[in-house]
């Protein structure tokens, strides 16, 4: 039975969303990508920064959401802050709520302006998961502090002689910071988990997935991603311009050939209908009614609320059915009142599993505590320009990434309402609900 | 403090440390004057009476140390070896006695110690060095045609060793503080927090100061000295010849004869100082070093400053224009047409930010700076906005247009067009007046010279806040008048043109070029034209063969129309391959015409009085300066200008009369050269 917490700041002043700005995602490929976490948040925010009427010293605060920033990037959000010469007044901070921490930072943006503590901020999210650490064991750091230790030869070579092959085994950070260290289970396997109980099988997860890079290959070639990516510079002198992780070749064919990862042989949950370990950072621009005045902004859409949930950490891709709920339920809104969906794209199993569970009378009932089913959402109003399996999902980034790009996708469809939500590794889901003009 | 002290002020502490702290007045940095060097020979004889505890010298000033010895005092000196001289040997008594002491003396450098300053410093005990970037510390007296003589020849190889010291006072560079510290040159490298502190704990804990390593000292060894002078002289000869300068030559062949021998090194330095100075060399440098601070004298005065550049054009020129004013500390917004134009300029500015800045930090922090901008946003914010997009004016009447009514109040507005004179880019501004010249040299971040073109509306105000915006980037202004080609490429284009006539005449591409560097250019005609690139020369010549009646020969076109563009298409009139130029040998057996450097060098000069006669530049001595520093001409022989003073306005004016009975028109001698020779 899964508990949820109630945001408290509902019904303060309005929060624009005034502009924003993303890089392209970049696949991670074995190595270290050509940017740190720095990098990427700098090189979405200066550009972002310098299309504003107001200096980058107005702002009043800047708050980014990193799961893993570098070890030279400690409060990672003062750091960008200053990149972006931002001046030393401005104050930055980071905050981490795993998947959800671009989301986070919005978040706490959000209610710094509704109470008026603050004006101008900007906010958003970055991970560079290509630089994740790679750490020495445990066994390897008490070795070495014995020999820091030790100061006679004898001493040193006796510690030499104990030297094993094993200790030298390092420990990928990525890999267990993708893994649940209360339930012990993988992200996949809880991904799994969610297919075994609903029932979901492969060539669905697949055709999900295959889905998501063809909405992405659309809005690519449309050139519908246009005004919410900056483009890349790296210091070799190439640049990106787009997502590198969308597979134009991907069919129902080749997705159904990849083998399991998470639960081999026989799982269901493959790297092809899983979202892709990326690069990038997504940065919006949020303020008051006052600082809308102010400086004249234009504003894209207004932040309404927000919402977060609590949910058993085996079954954390279920979060978004959950904060979606309360949301909609706080707001008095119904299904038919969203006009586009952004619930990110941890796993195929994942988001169809949500909607599943939205359609299932019992789970909403004992779960949700609705009298009916809430319904079905309408898969061509859901991740319109695909996500992230196809564009992949650098943890710290994709919260804002979202809600950034369901404001524009509201002007552009001329909406009012849209969802965005994702699902927090160690079982929390988060929601955001975006109003547009 | 006593009366008479008006250049050093002396403190003594609680401990009975005294710290000489020299602050020249009126001056914006300290030089060892003579005055400077008798009011310290005051302080000397003092301690020598009643040593203090321990001695700091330092400096009173907000930026530098001791930039070196008085350079104008050298002008006035050099007219008698015998004086220079007796002043040396006076000076290297002084330092002498300095260093024989009987209390610990510490020299704490912040900022330049260069020169004569090092040289002081090397006569103390211990030097410590302020950590960060200003700090810079070397002795550059080969730039001014010289060597050290306060005995920094005698003594910087017993403090870094033999090697390290020739490196050195050979290259003439700078070390940083750390650098410095890694050659053991300074005892300490700190923050300016811990200087005083460092410095007290230097002359009161006296520790032994580091000597140089081993095969350091080896070098200077008697028996081992001549092979390494040989090796020496040979590297030399790669960047300087002897007949055009024998500084380095000389310093070699002092340290040969009497390295290790205190008294006859610093004997032989004042013998060798002193000859060199009377030498026309080191007068002619002398005179460069006064022409670039003439240069740099131009940009002072006004308010003007700029935070922000936007740069439209993010090729080879706009691209590193934009990254060298990125380094220089501004921030830069960088347009063009899409990313892919900006990226390789992106890539070309960290290159150059990781070979200047070195500390990833500042190299992060210069690309922080610098922001691609496909859509040109950067202009309502920028203090300054340079166009430097390609040679086409109605493409640029267009920018220009959409640019103007965007820039905020007192931007200045400014082109890098080598070619299109600014009064038909002005004509479609509805104010005229604010358009103004920037015009960059290739590659940006070595050429020093800028050009500051104004065209007829230029207003005054337009002109002296580009200048002083040239200097806030350490480049050197140099004003000039819209005329085609402006100064340097006008004075430059009859030669390159007259080059490869010779080469269309048969004669050896390496015999011109040979030619040329005999004469000191830095680089042959020939070459020059391969690296520039065949197309941007043909364009230019074009642009002037129009203006001013020339021709453009056709081997030229014919080069340009087989694609056969120099360094960049790996084909011009020489080979290359990844970058570099492949030579064949020079042949002794092919014809080379005996007027060959006449047929070179008097292209050059013609233009250049023709220039001076139509007022392209102020007076004749800016004119050498921009010839210098925009093109390399022969610092050794002080300007063309100059160089024809010496050579004989009336033998070089008949030179052309033989040139242009032989060639025809285009060696007629300009009506500029009667009125030099009324001078001469």
């Amino acid at each position: 039975m899964a508990k949820r917490t109630t945001s408290t700041a509902a019904k303060g002043a309005p929060v624009y969303i005034v502009d924003g700005s993303r890089t392209p995602q970049l696949k991670a490929r074995g190595q270290p990508g050509p940017f740190r976490a720095s990098d990427l948040a700098v090189s979405a925010g200066r550009a972002l920064l310098l299309r504003q009427p107001f200096p980058a010293s107005a702002l009043d605060e800047v708050i980014i959401g990193c799961v893993m920033p570098g070890p030279d990037e400690a409060n990672i959000g003062r750091v960008i802050a200053l990149r972006l010469g931002c001046g030393t007044g401005v104050t930055a901070w980071t905050v981490q709520r795993n998947c959800a921490s671009g989301m986070q930072a919005l978040d706490c943006a959000y209610r710094n302006i509704s109470m008026g503590r603050s004006d101008l901020v900007l906010a958003g999210g970055v991970e560079a998961m290509s630089h994740a650490p790679v750490l020495m064991n445990e066994a390897m750091v008490k070795w070495l502090g014995d020999w820091n230790a030790a100061k006679r030869l004898p001493d040193r070579l006796k510690l030499l002689g104990r030297l094993r092959l094993r200790h030298l085994s390092p420990i990928i950070g990525l890999l267990r910071g993708l893994t649940d260290p209360v339930v012990g289970l993988s992200m996949g396997q809880t991904a799994e988990n969610l297919a075994y109980r609903f029932g979901i099988d492969r060539e669905t997860m697949d055709a999900f997935a295959l889905q998501s890079h063809q909405r992405l290959a659309a809005a690519q070639d449309g050139g519908l991603l246009a005004d919410e990516i900056e483009p890349l510079y790296d210091p070799a002198g190439a640049c990106v311009l787009e997502d590198d992780g969308l597979r134009r070749d991907s069919s129902v064919e080749r997705l159904g050939k990849l083998k399991p990862v998470f639960d081999r042989p026989y799982g269901l949950v493959t790297a092809g209908n899983s979202a892709q370990v990326t690069d990038g950072a997504a940065m919006l621009v949020l303020a008051s009614e006052q600082a809308v005045k102010d400086h004249d902004l234009k504003v894209i859409g207004r932040i309404v609320d927000c919402e977060w949930a609590g949910l058993d950490p085996a079954e954390m891709g279920l979060g978004p059915a959950y904060a979606m709920a309360g949301l909609l339920k706080r707001r008095r809104l119904k299904i038919e009142d969203i006009d586009c969906w952004e619930i990110n794209e941890a796993f195929a199993a994942q988001v169809l599993a949500c909607l599943e569970a939205w359609k299932d009378a019992d789970f909403c009932k004992r779960e949700l505590h609705t009298r009916s089913p809430l319904g079905e959402i309408d898969m061509t109003r859901l991740n319109i320009d695909g996500g992230g399996i196809a564009l992949g999902h650098p943890v710290g980034a994709s919260g804002a990434r979202i809600v950034l790009h369901a404001a524009r996708l509201l002007e552009r469809i001329e909406g009012r309402y849209a969802m965005a939500s994702l699902c927090i590794g160690g079982g929390q889901g988060g929601a955001m609900l975006v109003e547009r003009g | 403090m006593t009366e008479t002290e008006k250049f050093w002020r002396t403190e003594r502490d609680a401990d009975g440390v005294e710290s000489w702290i020299l602050d020249v007045p009126g001056a914006r940095a300290n030089v060892l004057s003579k005055a400077v060097l008798t009011e310290l020979e005051q302080l000397v004889a003092a301690a020598e009476a009643a040593p203090p505890k321990g001695i700091i010298i330092r400096s009173g000033k907000e930026t530098g140390f001791i930039a070196g010895a008085d350079v104008n005092e050298f002008l006035v000196m050099n007219a008698s070896i015998d004086v220079v001289h007796e002043h040396i040997r006076w000076t290297q008594a002084l330092f002498d006695r300095l260093e024989r002491l009987r209390c610990k003396t510490v020299a704490a450098i912040d900022g330049f110690c260069l020169g004569g300053g090092l040289e002081l410093s090397l006569a103390c005990d211990y030097r410590e060095a302020v950590d960060e970037p200003h700090t810079r510390i070397g002795l550059p007296e080969v730039r001014l045609g010289i060597h050290p003589g306060y005995g920094g020849a005698a003594r910087l190889p017993g403090r870094v060793g033999h090697l390290a010291a020739m490196d050195m006072m050979l290259s003439g560079r700078a070390l940083s503080a750390r650098a410095a510290k890694r050659l053991g040159l300074v005892d300490q490298a700190v923050p300016l927090r811990q200087l005083v502190r460092t410095a007290k704990a230097l002359v009161l804990e006296k520790p032994r100061s580091r000597e140089p390593v081993w095969w350091q000292r080896l070098a200077g060894n008697a028996v081992l000295r001549p092979i390494v002078a040989m090796a020496l002289r040979k590297t030399v000869a790669k960047k300087a010849r002897k007949d055009h300068y024998p500084a380095p030559y000389a310093l070699i062949d002092l340290w040969q004869r009497s390295a290790g021998n205190h008294a006859r090194m610093l004997a032989g330095e004042a013998d060798s100082v002193s000859r060199l100075l009377a030498g026309d060399t080191s007068k002619n440098l002398l005179r460069v070093f006064f022409l670039q601070e003439r240069l740099k004298g131009l940009g002072r005065g006004g308010s003007f400053k700029a935070d922000h550049v936007h740069v439209v054009g993010a090729g080879v020129m706009g691209g590193d224009i934009a990254a060298w004013c990125a380094l220089r500390g501004l921030t830069v917004t960088l347009q063009d047409q899409s990313p892919e134009r900006i990226a390789p300029a992106i890539g070309r500015a960290r290159a150059l930010f990781q070979k200047k800045l070195k500390l990833p930090r500042l190299v992060q922090a210069a690309m922080d700076r610098l922001i691609p901008d496909v859509k040109g946003i950067g202009v309502a914010r920028a203090d300054v906005v340079i166009e430097a997009i390609f040679e086409n004016l109605e493409a640029k009447h267009a920018l220009l247009k959409a640019i103007e009514p965007r820039l905020k109040d007192g931007a200045l507005l400014a082109t890098n067009t080598s070619s299109i004179p600014l009064e038909n880019l002005a004509e479609v501004l509805d104010d005229p007046k604010r358009l103004v010249g920037l015009h960059f040299f290739n590659p940006v971040a070595q050429m020093q010279l800028v050009e500051i073109v104004r065209s007829r509306f230029t207003s005054e105000e337009v002109v002296a806040d580009a200048t002083r915006f040239a200097r806030q980037i350490d480049r050197l202004p140099l004003p000039v008048k819209s005329s085609p080609g402006f100064l340097v490429n006008r004075i430059l284009m009859p030669y390159l043109i007259e080059a490869v006539r010779l080469e269309g005449e048969g004669v050896q591409a390496e015999a011109i070029d040979g030619a040329a560097l005999e004469f000191g250019m830095p680089m042959g005609p020939i070459e020059l034209a391969d690296v520039v690139g065949l197309d941007v020369c043909l364009s230019v010549a074009e642009i002037l063969a129009k203006a001013l009646g020339t021709e453009v020969p056709e081997r030229l076109r014919s080069m340009v129309a087989a694609g056969n563009l120099g360094r960049k298409s790996g084909r011009g009139f020489y080979q290359h391959r990844k970058g570099q130029v492949i030579k064949g040998k020079y042949d002794k057996g092919l014809f080379v015409p005996a007027d060959l450097t006449d047929r070179l060098m008097l292209s050059m000069l013609n233009e250049a009085v023709a220039c001076l006669r139509e007022g392209v530049v102020e007076d004749a001595d800016l004119l050498d300066a921009g010839i210098i520093f925009g093109t390399g001409f022969a610092p050794f022989r002080g300007g063309p200008l100059h160089y024809a003073g010496d050579a004989g306005i009336s033998t070089l004016r008949k030179g052309l009369d033989v040139l242009s009975g032989n060639y025809g028109d285009r060696f007629r001698p300009d009506q500029g050269w009667s009125s030099l020779e009324g001078e001469a």
